[in-house]
């Protein structure tokens, strides 16, 4: 089986959009500490579609909460745009697992979307094209004036999605988005994904604990390890564009790509490697 | 529930134990038993009139302006201290030592302080009434979901729309069921911060006709406290509808689910 050279050390000409530098988190807890993530180093180019998969409790939410400056991280750095990440970002959006806690119920579908661009000062009738834009792009302009709880799980996260879409972020970080969703609305709001991707031309970041998600949706895979989390591989996924739920799964390539990202993520169950080992592994599968 | 059942169960007990009371009444001369028929009268000949004008309308201002401050306050303040840490591990005890002093000992000492017109009554009832709504306010600040607020830090939402938009609509559910407690301890202080040293409102009427063995007009006295204690539900249910309609139906889904 071939797989690609890992991007993770070639050179980057330009300033990359995201850039993660070895990541570390330590939590404090009562008696003693939980390094839930130890050494994470990547970047993200403008307009990329990255995948970051890992098992449960791999550190993939403290992550993302410190790429998107709602926590401090241990140690290393976060940059955005070549700047250094201290707090929430202007330009950056996150979409939640918790779909059920991340709208305000006293709040309408149109109002949950509108709020970030009316405390941005947008003004009202670009900010009522702009939600109306965001809603149709998830297929949701029918219920504008719905509260979040009338709505299935999987409309309610196409509502998050609407709301990070409307404000126009150059950087949209996802949290498992679809882990709570049955597995047909699911495979929908992936395609959903890609569409806005392309149609947008945004940097996503979406992490997901599923192997097959991360190869359908990625242009490229970040694999971690379990914790103490460090980058077990940076895989890039030469899949055609044009994805669609059927054809893509059942080609040849995906399937080599998934069982090499699988097997990736049993052998980092053995526990963290040291880069000898992985330099020999590397070898190994070439 | 059609309308009309729901007027038929609103009216149902009360009516049957009217009649009750009618029937077990109908033959006593005991002169402390009041009976329905004769409460009304005199409870229309009593209350309507000058005694309306001079001691339940002003009974009722001091009331709607002592709670009016008392749940102002608290929520301002409950925001304030909720939302400071420092501030709030500071208070938390002392609140707690405030509330447990029951109000109408304060009566005597506002008297002094303030001395005795409307603004000591107005006082007493704000004293009392407060701290329901506080600390139901501190305590739902200190409860907002972790992911709402992590949600407005994400997209920039701070300060003042932060409280608008997120902690003040997040905490309303605890502040309505403190404002619940707050109405009945504020009509329980208007008619006892009317008892000492007062010469008008309904609590010292009352008072008045007891000590003059105006029995009759005692009880009318404590069925128009009853009404009154009758409207503030009514009113407050109408408010608490309006303002939680999304906290019922977000309840009754996951209570079906
Ligand atoms: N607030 C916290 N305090 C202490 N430990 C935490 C906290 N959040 C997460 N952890 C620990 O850090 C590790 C990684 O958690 P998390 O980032 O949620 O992983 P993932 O999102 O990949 O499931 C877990 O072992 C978890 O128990
Ligand atoms: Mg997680």
């Amino acid at each position: 089986m071939t797989v690609n050279e890992p991007t993770k050390n070639q050179p980057v000409e330009t300033v990359p959009m995201l850039s993660v530098r070895g990541l570390q988190k330590i939590y404090a807890v009562p008696g003693g500490e939980v390094e839930a993530v130890r050494d994470l180093t990547f970047d993200l180019a403008e307009g990329e579609l990255v995948c970051l998969v890992g098992p449960s409790g791999s550190g993939k939410t403290t992550l993302l909460k410190c790429i998107s400056g709602l926590m401090e991280q241990t140690s290393g750095t976060v940059e955005l745009n070549g700047s250094s990440v201290t707090g929430p970002p202007k330009s950056m959006a996150v979409v939640f697992q918790e779909y059920g806690r991340s709208l305000f119920p006293w709040m309408t579908v149109h109002a949950n979307v509108e709020l970030p661009l009316k405390n941005q000062k947008v003004p009202k009738a670009e900010r009522a094209a702009l939600v109306d834009a965001a809603l149709k792009s998830v297929g949701l302009d029918h219920v504008p004036k719905s509260y979040p709880w009338q709505l299935s799980g999987g409309m309610q996260q196409r509502v998050a999605i609407a709301r990070a879409v409307a404000y126009r972020p150059q950087v949209l970080l996802m949290d498992e988005p679809f882990a709570a969703v049955d597995a047909q609305t699911r495979a929908d709001l992936e395609d959903l994904i890609r569409t806005i991707w392309k149609q947008l031309g945004v940097t996503i970041l979406f992490v997901t604990h599923d192997i097959d998600e991360s190869v359908y949706l990625g242009e490229r895979v970040i694999v971690l390890s379990s914790s103490p989390t460090v980058v077990q591989e940076d895989l890039k996924i030469d899949l055609p564009a044009e994805r669609d739920q059927l054809n893509t799964r059942a080609l040849p390539r995906f399937m080599q790509l998934r069982s090499h990202v699988y097997a990736e993520i049993q052998r980092a169950k053995l526990g963290p490697v040291t880069e000898q080992i992985t330099a020999q592994r590397r070898t190994a599968v070439k | 529930m059609s309308p009309l059942k729901r007027v038929a169960y609103f009216f149902g007990l009360p009516i049957l134990l009217i009649v009750l009371w009618w029937a077990l009444s109908f033959g006593s001369t005991n002169f402390f038993v009041p009976k329905p028929i004769e409460l009304a009268q005199t409870l229309w000949t009593t209350w309507i009139g000058d005694r309306f004008v001079e001691d339940v309308l002003p009974s009722l201002g001091r009331l709607a302006v002592g709670l009016f401050f008392a749940i102002g306050l608290g929520i301002v303040l409950g925001l304030l201290i909720g939302s400071t840490r420092w501030l709030r591990n500071l208070l938390e005890p002392l609140l707690e030592f405030f509330r447990a002093i029951p109000p109408p000992v304060l009566v005597p000492l506002l008297m002094l302080l303030i001395g005795v017109n409307d603004s000591m009554k107005v006082a007493v009832i704000i004293s009392g009434s407060i701290w329901p709504v506080l600390l139901n306010t501190v305590e739902g600040v200190r409860a907002v979901d972790s992911v709402l607020n992590d949600s407005c830090r994400s997209f920039g939402i701070r300060g003042f729309a932060r409280i608008r938009y997120f902690v003040l609509p997040a905490v309303t559910p605890q502040i309505m069921a403190g404002v619940r407690q707050s109405l009945s301890i504020g009509l329980i202080l208007m008619v006892i911060s009317e008892m000492f040293a007062s010469s008008s409102g309904l609590g010292f009427t009352i008072v008045q006709f007891q000590r003059n063995f105006a029995i009759p007009e005692m009880w009318s006295g404590i069925v128009v406290l009853g009404l009154i204690g009758l409207g503030l539900a009514i009113i407050f249910q109408f408010v608490e509808r309006r303002v939680l309609h999304w906290y019922h139906g977000l309840k009754e889904i996951t209570h079906d689910s």
